[in-house]
């Protein structure tokens, strides 16, 4: 148990990685769930995206270094993140001009 | 003595094996702490304070796993780029910074069980996959070596990924005549 734990903290393997981006999506889920704020929620889905973003360029790190095809997902991610925030913030900001605020509790107009 | 400290200190900055998990360990602790902290945080700048960090923490960890290439990307598009966004966003709509946005306590204590129960499963099923946990170490020296030349040549080939390059270029334009036409200013509600 002591040589595996030791192991563990010496030679940083795919798994470690691996539970690193587990870690984060759980961060960006509960971010999601508990803010009002839209901009909040904006921020917890850039947590998820890059929780998704460490295990695509791990993986192909420690899997496959020879082709591309992670490292170029990890550019693409990097571009549709800033194309989702760049949307997001003109949604929320359409959002605000119509409620006067960004709390998603008040955008209930279709009594979902 | 001191020249034999150095060498000594330069020999172990030289074997990367001693290093590597340091810096890891630095760098995944940023990460998921900055991320954990930002759901417990309640204020809206402070909140994008944490992810900057955060994002600064992927960042290393991209330089660990020595995609140089992606690290400054991530530095540049979205530590620079993407965080001040959401800053200007929360600019533009925080008129009245007194209003409070918090979330029942059972509310918060459900939403963070949920996740961690997530967390649990898939732990879980990673720890039960027979997928491999050592790298296959010949081919990783060679991962740095003319790595921006090899993504542009591989972003261009029709055996790469030529057809996600031009998807996610229209993407772009796609999102910035979107974005434009969606944040303007219209007559008469912005008065």
């Amino acid at each position: 148990m002591t040589t595996t734990l030791a192991n563990a903290v010496t030679e940083i393997g795919p798994m470690h990685y691996m539970i690193l981006s587990f870690i984060v999506l759980a961060a960006g889920i509960s971010t999601m769930l508990t803010k009002r704020n839209a901009i909040g929620i904006l921020i917890g889905v850039e947590l998820v995206i890059n929780a998704a973003a460490i295990n695509f360029v791990s993986s192909w790190n420690f899997y496959h270094p020879e082709q591309l095809d992670g490292l170029a997902f990890g550019l693409f991610i990097v571009v549709l993140a800033a194309a989702e925030a760049a949307i997001g913030l003109a949604i929320i900001l359409n959002y605000y001009n119509n409620f006067a605020s960004v709390d998603v509790e008040k955008g209930d107009d279709l009594k979902g | 003595m001191i020249t034999l400290a150095l060498e000594g200190a330069t020999n172990a900055l030289d074997t990367s094996t001693t290093v590597e998990p340091l810096l890891f360990f630095v760098f995944a602790g940023l990460t998921a702490i900055c991320a954990w902290t930002i759901v417990f945080s309640q204020n809206i700048v402070r909140m994008c304070l944490y992810l900057l960090f955060s994002l600064l923490g992927v960042a290393g960890l991209y330089f660990i796993l020595s995609a140089e290439i992606l690290a400054a990307v991530q530095l540049i598009v979205y530590a620079g780029g993407t965080l001040i966004l959401i800053v200007f966003g929360v600019m533009l709509t925080s008129k009245n910074p007194k209003i409070s946005l918090a979330v029942q306590p059972w509310e918060k204590f459900v939403a963070v069980g949920v996740s961690l129960v997530l967390l649990a499963m898939l732990l879980l099923a990673r720890l039960n996959s027979t997928m491999p946990l050592q790298r296959s170490a010949e081919v990783v020296d060679e991962l740095s070596k003319e790595q921006v030349r090899k993504i542009g040549v591989n972003f261009l080939d029709v055996d790469g990924n030529l057809i996600i390059f031009e998807l996610v270029a229209v993407l772009l334009l796609a999102v910035m005549i979107g974005a434009a036409f969606m944040a303007r200013r219209r007559a008469g509600i912005d008065e």
